[in-house]
């Protein structure tokens, strides 16, 4: 089998991918997807706000997935379902399997890989005490309830507060659980603040910040759990311990992009993102391969998710049909003081039409900074910003004006308290 | 009296001062467009929410069809829409935008499916 891009993962970043690289005039185009229907995990996320900037209207995750559906059915864009990929190699064979078809090896001229990120378990953080079950991952709660049609306990704690778990707290309380306490490691909320108000605070949950769980206990199902105050360090404060009784703990304490397929390709992964590492036009360290979405670093909001799937679609496409430029020169970003991560790594400019848009968290939470953007050593743009938290992704635009005449090597981005 | 804007993920930071000599009773700062400064009032007056939740479904190839209110009703009605929303039961196929409940709990606000379902 042979196809111009391959798609890997249906969810809104391989979608948005597979839609602009048809758009952009390649036909042979194949999106394999391992669950039996498009949409990835927007199909249980049944919350409302996706889609306030692609759209302009709020939607539930299942309407945001069908209009990006749709536009597939409608572009006959070919898709394979119940389909697991099992390699990918750096001349971008991908062998894949299903019941149908057996094991098919598939060569691409480009691959565009969208598979996602998974949750982190409690194997992750090793909380102590018992094994007992009920204990699930935010995620897996949501699924359970939103489309299996299983509910998963009556009281209900929850740790770690990204939005995954902030929305199950509410969700739950809906379906009339009680949701006795959402506890978070750090002194402030890993989830949009939006989410706390209307998840939280509208249901009179208690949010427990610089805390963690330091013990489960149960034998067969899990009958409570103790709460621990942390210190700076995050180590827990011994006298602090408090005890709650519950039937089910709900795990939301982040999100790891997906890889072990990235691997085999032997991309180059960046190791804080988790993701690969990609240049302006979303393309990996391996020619023809590209990444978009919570693969490449975990996004919190779907429409930057499909923003960046159209990026590197349409710069497939112009791969496949035209080749990209490469390179006079390269421009590596690289981190100044507060910020923790920036994506993409590369940029080459003879690739960028008219501004480049740069996706970055800071390292902590800092209210009334300056974000400094320099080329080398100098300041070529500066945002004030009145509240930067790591919890919530920053998108920076810069105007290839500001780009073209320079002869720098790295483009910084830093934190400054300023005098302004 | 301070709150986050909920209308958008920027999540605006809200001020919002009493003020009995203007019209809409309420003074709102910290907000960056319009839709902020009517979340304030609203918020102040008759704070409203979206719900979305799911109704059983027969004969799809999920058991649940999720479903959603198409605009806000009064937040004080959440639990009592739930409660009309788990006595719900449909037949596939279901069309997205379908309306499963006109004008539920008489808010002049309709439940309907926010997905297709064959």
């Amino acid at each position: 089998m042979e196809y111009d891009i391959v798609v890997i993962g249906g969810g809104p970043a391989g979608l948005a991918a597979a839609v602009e690289a048809k758009k952009s005039g390649v036909d042979s185009i194949l999106v394999i997807e391992r669950d039996r229907e498009l949409g990835g995990i927007l199909q249980q996320c049944i919350h409302n706000g996706f889609g306030l900037h692609v759209f302009k209207e709020e939607l539930t995750g299942p309407e945001y997935a069908e209009r990006f559906v749709d536009k597939i059915r409608e572009l006959n864009i070919e898709y394979k379902l119940d389909t697991m990929v099992l390699n990918i190699t750096e001349d971008k064979i991908v062998s894949a399997m299903n019941s149908k078809d057996g094991l098919i090896n598939i060569k691409a001229r480009a691959v565009i890989l969208s598979m996602g990120c998974r949750e982190r378990t409690r194997g992750a953080i090793n909380i102590p005490g018992t094994r007992p079950s009920g204990i699930f991952t935010a995620g897996t709660a949501q699924r359970y309830i939103n489309m299996e049609g299983y509910m998963v306990g009556k009281k209900i704690f929850i740790l770690g507060s990204g939005d995954i778990g902030l929305i199950m707290a509410r969700r739950l309380t809906l379906e009339g659980a009680e949701v006795i306490g959402v506890a978070e490691l750090m002194p402030y909320s890993g989830g949009l603040t939006r989410n706390i108000i209307q998840c939280l605070h509208d249901y009179n949950i208690p949010l427990f910040l610089s805390h963690t769980i330091t013990r489960i206990d149960g034998r067969d199902r899990i009958e409570g759990i103790v709460l621990s105050e942390v210190d700076e360090n995050k180590r827990p404060i011994i006298g602090t311990e408090k005890y709650f009784e519950c039937d089910t703990l709900l795990l939301s304490v982040g999100l790891i992009p997906e890889n072990e397929l990235s691997k085999s390709a032997n991309l180059k992964l960046d190791n804080i993102t988790g993701g690969p590492i990609v240049n302006e036009s979303m393309e990996t360290t391996v020619e023809g391969i590209f990444a978009c979405g919570n693969v490449v670093h975990v996004h919190d909001l779907v429409d930057y998710v499909s923003e960046e799937g159209s990026r590197a679609g349409k710069n497939a496409a112009k791969y496949v049909l035209e080749g990209l430029g490469r390179v006079e020169r390269i421009i590596n970003t690289k981190l100044g003081k507060g910020i923790r991560y920036i994506v993409p790594q590369v940029i080459r400019l003879e690739n960028i039409d008219n501004s480049i848009t740069l996706f970055m968290r800071s390292d902590d939470v800092y209210s009334d900074v300056i974000m400094n953007i320099k080329l080398d050593e100098e300041v070529i743009k500066r945002i004030k910003k009145r509240t930067l938290t790591p919890g919530e992704m920053e998108r920076v635009n810069i105007d290839m004006s500001l780009l073209k005449d320079n002869i720098a090597e790295t483009l910084v981005v830093e934190l400054d308290r300023g005098e302004e | 009296m301070e709150t986050i804007c909920i209308v958008c993920p920027i999540g605006c930071r809200l001020t919002i001062i009493k003020d009995d000599t203007i019209p809409a009773g309420y003074v709102v700062s910290g907000n960056q467009c319009k839709r902020g400064e009517r979340y304030g009032i609203l918020e102040m007056t008759n704070p409203t929410r979206v719900i979305t939740s799911t109704i059983k479904i027969n004969n799809a190839h999920l058991k649940r069809l999720p479903v959603k209110t198409n605009g806000a009703i009064p937040k004080d009605m959440n639990f009592k829409c739930m409660e009309l929303i788990n006595s719900l039961e449909v037949q596939a196929p279901v069309k997205v935008k379908q309306v499963i409940v006109k004008d539920i709990l008489g808010t002049g606000i309709d439940l309907v499916a926010s997905r297709s379902m064959e």
